[in-house]
Formats: structure tokens, sequence, C-alpha cells
């Protein structure tokens, strides 16, 4: 059975933490990876750098601009990852935009990301309807799931297309927002997320953007089946110190 | 690739935007989800509002006593004596505002309001969409807030002072190259983070669609009238060149735009050279660049082996950019138009000739379209359109500085 599927069915309040690749030091992909995995994330998001991240805010704009910078590409991540599976057992999607995947060859990247274990890809940027008719079958073939994104104003139309096509679970924005911005649990949001609870999806959800604390976490696994947390990550991790760093901000949740 | 060329499917080659937001190869919607009922909402909309009777009613009243269209095309006697050609000069430059930009934000203004859009917001390169779109908002009286690269609000102080002066926000882009691509990044992370009241009025053919294809028609007021200007002056509407500058490309597609499907008329777009095409500083879209994906559609992009896209270079803020729209892209790759380059130094040299030679001085934009007449070989009695896209004004400091005057 396929990693995502057997995490949902075994646990609740599922902790998925995003990072960029290549950063804070170009070498630390790996080793942040399994320090996540030790200290309890339970899903792993490894961004892709790209030029013009378009949907992220500032902090993770910055770390991308810096991985670039230091030299990360997608073979480069891909030569990193080769041997991941010899020490990391948790889920891991690969999300970044839709351009660097292109030019990789869409087949290329959905093999490389076979061959190592990634189990699936988040790419905000590659429209439903292109990924519906060119790439499901690729995906298929080689086993990934593909991660779509809803939002607040996302219609129950296209909420249960996208439920239709998703092999994992589905990723709840909080609010229509670049990544980074603080979750207000308001009366809106929480409407938001019940009605999306009350459509009784086949996918499991996770919530995510605006997720930085124990507290918010918590506030968002009422509503879904965890949470995603990815900016308040990114901004804590210390290029001397990555590890400790790691393990520092990862404290709270397992307390 | 079904879903891709669908338009090309037809007996004669379809030029233009099919069914699903394509352009041959080029084209679509690549934008996340958080941007997707906006759109959406534009897409299912654009071409039942522009097509109204009452749209069109004011949309052409207000070119005709606030632009102040028809813009004239003017037979350059002196320019045409030198190349041997008749050069018509199509003067976008005479628009209020100063540049053909103002073509789409007052289409575009009348379909937010339409859209009941309370804010309004928008990217610039040179300033001329910037304040084309603060024009239109104090006209309409809308909020109106306007992203600038960092690099471009130090070269384009004039239009900075402007936009405010019309009641704009300018809101420096601080990221990347600090351009017009990087602008554009920082609007649409504002139109994700305003998904209800806000339009982004969009100034280039560039964008998902149906933005490329709704720019294109605001900006095809350019080519209708070229033709039947042509036929009152040479009585013949078939031109034998039509030439424009492309950063985006939107005044060249308003220039082609009526010319597309007649073969006859060769187009031609010139692009930013920079420094030279192989120098590292350049932004001549089509030598450099490959097919990829970025401000939301599938065209021809400047970028790095990985898909990162490249840092352009211009003298010219406006052609400052690392893609084309994805109509030019198919227009290139069919070979329906020709691209080409000019270097920064042939274009303020072009912009001098023409100032003093006929006494208009010349958007750098626009000196770039100029500057091939020199490269051609015309054979004697040719019938050439140049789209003078916009003034010089606001690159006074540039020449200045280039000539020493």
């Amino acid at each position: 059975m396929n990693r995502i599927k057997k995490l949902f069915q075994e646990k609740k309040d599922i902790l998925s933490i995003y990072y960029t690749a290549g950063y804070p030091n170009l070498g630390d992909t790996v080793a942040i990876a399994e320090e996540l995995e030790r200290s309890g994330a339970d899903l792993l998001e490894i961004g892709f750098p790209y030029s013009d991240p378009v949907a992220d805010g500032p902090v993770i704009q910055a770390s991308s601009k810096q991985a670039l910078d230091k030299g990360m590409d997608l073979k480069t991540l891909f030569a990193q990852l080769k041997d991941l599976r010899k020490t990391v057992s948790i889920p891991v999607l690969l999300m970044g935009y839709v351009n660097p995947m292109l030019q990789f060859g869409v087949e290329n990247f959905c093999k490389a990301c076979a061959e190592i274990g990634v189990d699936g890809c988040i790419v905000p940027d590659l429209p439903m309807v292109e990924y519906e008719e060119l790439y499901a079958p690729v995906f298929a073939k080689y086993d990934l799931s593909n991660i779509f994104l809803v939002t607040p104003q996302t219609s129950e139309e296209r909420i249960r297309k996208i439920d239709g096509l998703s092999n994992g679970f589905v990723y709840l924005i909080s609010s229509s927002a670049t990544t980074g911005k603080n979750l207000q649990v308001s009366d809106t949001t929480e409407a938001y997320f019940a009605r999306i609870a009350s459509m009784k999806l086949n996918n499991p959800t996770m919530i995510g953007f605006g997720i930085s604390s124990k507290e918010t976490f918590d506030k968002a696994c009422k509503y879904a089946n965890g949470a995603i947390i990815g900016t308040a990550f990114v901004k804590s991790l210390s290029a001397d110190d990555v590890q400790g760093s790691v393990k520092q901000f990862m404290k709270e949740f397992t307390l | 690739m079904s879903l891709l060329n669908k338009g090309l499917k037809n007996k004669t080659m379809n030029y233009f935007v099919n069914e699903k937001g394509y352009y041959g190869d080029f084209g679509g919607a690549y934008i996340p989800e958080m941007l997707y009922p906006n759109v959406e909402e534009l897409r299912q909309n654009y071409l039942k509002i522009i097509d109204d009777e009452d749209f069109q009613k004011e949309f052409h009243q207000l070119l005709k006593d606030y632009v102040g269209r028809p813009s004239p095309l003017y037979l350059a006697k002196r320019l045409s004596q030198k190349y041997n050609a008749n050069i018509f000069l199509k003067r976008e430059d005479l628009n209020h505002t100063g540049a053909h930009k103002i073509n789409n934000t007052i289409g575009q203004i009348l379909l937010a309001e339409r859209l009941g859009k309370k804010r309004i917001i928008a990217e610039t390169g040179a300033g001329q969409h910037g304040v084309a779109t603060a024009t239109v908002c104090a006209l309409r009286g809308l909020e109106c807030v306007v992203y600038m690269g960092e690099i471009d609000i130090q070269r384009q102080a004039p239009n900075v002072a402007r936009m405010k002066m019309l009641g704009a926000t300018v809101v420096p882009a601080t990221s990347g190259s600090k351009t017009l691509k990087d602008a554009t990044n920082e609007a649409m992370r504002d139109w994700i983070n305003n998904p209800v009241d806000t339009h982004y009025i969009i100034g280039s053919v560039v964008g998902p669609h149906p933005y490329p294809d709704m720019v294109a028609t605001f900006q095809s007021i350019i080519s209708e009238e070229t033709k039947k200007q042509l036929i009152e002056q040479t009585g013949n509407d078939q031109p034998d060149y039509v030439l424009a500058c492309v950063g985006g490309g939107s005044n060249a597609m308003g220039m082609f735009y009526h010319f597309i499907d007649d073969e006859k008329v060769k187009l031609i777009a010139i692009e930013a050279g920079g420094r030279g095409v192989d120098s590292g500083f350049s932004a001549a879209t089509t030598a450099l660049g490959k097919e990829g994906v970025l401000h939301g559609s599938r065209s021809i992009l400047m970028q790095t082996e990985d898909g990162q896209v490249v840092e352009p270079h211009s003298v010219s803020a406006g052609l400052d950019y690392p893609g084309i729209g994805p109509q030019h892209a198919h227009l290139f790759k069919t070979g329906r138009g020709e691209y080409v380059s000019i270097t920064d130094d042939e274009s303020l040299q072009a912009g001098l000739l023409l100032t003093q030679m006929e006494g208009i001085i010349p958007a750098i934009e626009s000196a770039h379209a100029l500057a091939y007449l020199e490269k051609m070989n015309f054979k004697g009695g040719e019938n050439v359109v140049v789209c003078l896209s916009g003034r010089g004004d606001k690159d006074m400091d540039t020449y200045m500085k280039y000539f020493g005057l």
C-alpha cells in the first residue's frame, strides 16, 4: 500500500512539514528530512525552488532564492535524495512550480520520483485540466499522488472534481493568501472548514497556509486530518545548527 | 497533446485563441487555485461584456473624447525619402497619457466596473501602463495600487510622480531583478491575497487566459483604425510591412491584429537586443528563450536549463521582460511573424534620428521598431506602417545622458 494512504489510515492529527530543498545550506536537504522524522513529523513536503514563486510570501521566496543562488536545481535535488529511503520512512512529497518540472520533462520527473521513493507532488500552478488530460496517466504509471489545493472560494462542484482526481489528500488553504500569513480562525474560516467536512470527501484533508505553532496546528486538526507547517519552520532553521534548530522547532509538537 | 493543438486543426491556420484558451501550443491558464475563481470569472464574462452594445458605446466614446482617438496615421516624408519606402507612423504617442497602454486600461476599467470590482491593481515596467491605469482609476473613482520594480522606479521617476499625483499607491517590487517580471509577481500575489473585490489590469498580452486575448482585443483598435486610414491615404488597406516593438507585446498585437489573417502583409516584431543578443544583457526572448510557463501562460521565455527565469536587460524599461505573450509565441513558431532584435545603441540612435528628421521624440521602446527600418532593403514604393507606441518624455534622462545633451 502506498505510504500516504497507510499514514491516513493509521494516524490522526497528522503533522506535515514543508521546507525548501537546499536551504539553509545546499547539502541540508536529507539531514533535515532525517531529523524531522526523528522529531515526530508524519509527512514531508520538500520544495524544489523556482525563481518566480507567485503563491509564496517573503520567507519562502527568500529561502528559494538562497537555495537557487547556492546551486540547487532538480538534478541536484534528485541526486541528493538518491538514498533517501535508506534513512527516511515517512511519506515524502515534492512541491514546486510547473516550469522546472516541464523543463526536466514530466516523465523524467515522475520516473526520478518513483526511483527514489517519493510518494507524490504538489504543483500549485499546474492546472487541473492539464493534469487530467496530459499528466494523470504518467503520474499513475509511476504510482505518484498529485495533491490539489482548495481555497475558501473554490466552488463545491470544483471541490468534488478535485476530490475525484486526488489520490492522497486534499490540501485546504486556510484563507486565500500567499504563504506565511497567520491563521485567524474567524467565523467565516470555521464555516468554510465545516462546509468541507460536511461534504464527506473521499480523500482525507490537510489544512495549510498560516499554521505556525502547536496552537494553530491543534485548531486546524479539529477540522481536518492534519495540518501543514511551512513558513514558520523555514524561518526557524539556523544555518549553523540545522539539526538543533529542527529539534528545537519540533519540541512543542511532541510534548 | 490533444488539448494544445486544437487550434491547428482548422484547414487554414488559426492565429487566434481557441475555446481552451490556447494559441497552438501556447497559452492556457497556469495559475494557483487561489487565482482560479477570479480568472474563471473573467473567462466566463469577458466576451459577453465586451460584445455588449452598452459597453461598446461607452468604450468608443471614451476612446474618442478622452483618449483622443483615432490616433493619426502620419506619412513621415523625410524618413520615407531616406529609406526609399512610404513610412507611415501610427501615432499612439499622441494618445492621452502618451502611449497605447490607455486603450487597454479604458477597456479593462469598464469591464472591472461591470464585474462589481472596487479595487484595481496593476504592474508596470516603464510606468506607462501604471500611469494609464492610475488615470482610468482617477477617472472612475476606484482605488489603485501599482507594483513597479525598484530599479524601474529609479529610471522612470516622472511616471512615478504622475501615478502618485493621480492618486495611486506605487509599491516597489524588491525581489529578483526588481523590474517588470518582479512587479508582475507582486501584483499576482496581491490578487491572491485579495480574491474578491480586486481586478488585476494586466498591461500586456501576457498572463493566464483570457488576458492575452482580452488585451489584444482592446488594443486591436490600433490596426482597425490603421486599415481605414490606409484606405483614405493610399486607397489600399494592405501595407507591405507592419512593424512594432515587443516586450510582452501589446502594442505589436494591437498593430498586427487585423492584418494577421492577411498573409500578404508581413508582420515584423522587434525585440530588445540589449547590449547584443549574445552579450548576456539582452531581452531578445525568441532568440534566447525556450518554451515554458511564466506568469500563468505557456509561451517562450528566457530561462536556465533548470527552468529558472533569467533576468533580462534592455535600456528600455517597457521591453525589459523575459517572455512574450502566447499569441506572439504562436506567430513566431508558425513563421507568421518575423521576430528580430535591435540593440540599446541602435534604438537610441533611431530615437534621435526621428526627433531630428520628423520632430517627434519617440519612447525608447518605439525607437526599437524604428531602428529596424535601417536593416530593411526596400525596393521603393512599399507601404510600411510602424507603430509609434509611445512618446519619449519619460525617457529624456536616458537620451540626455547617452547623447551628452
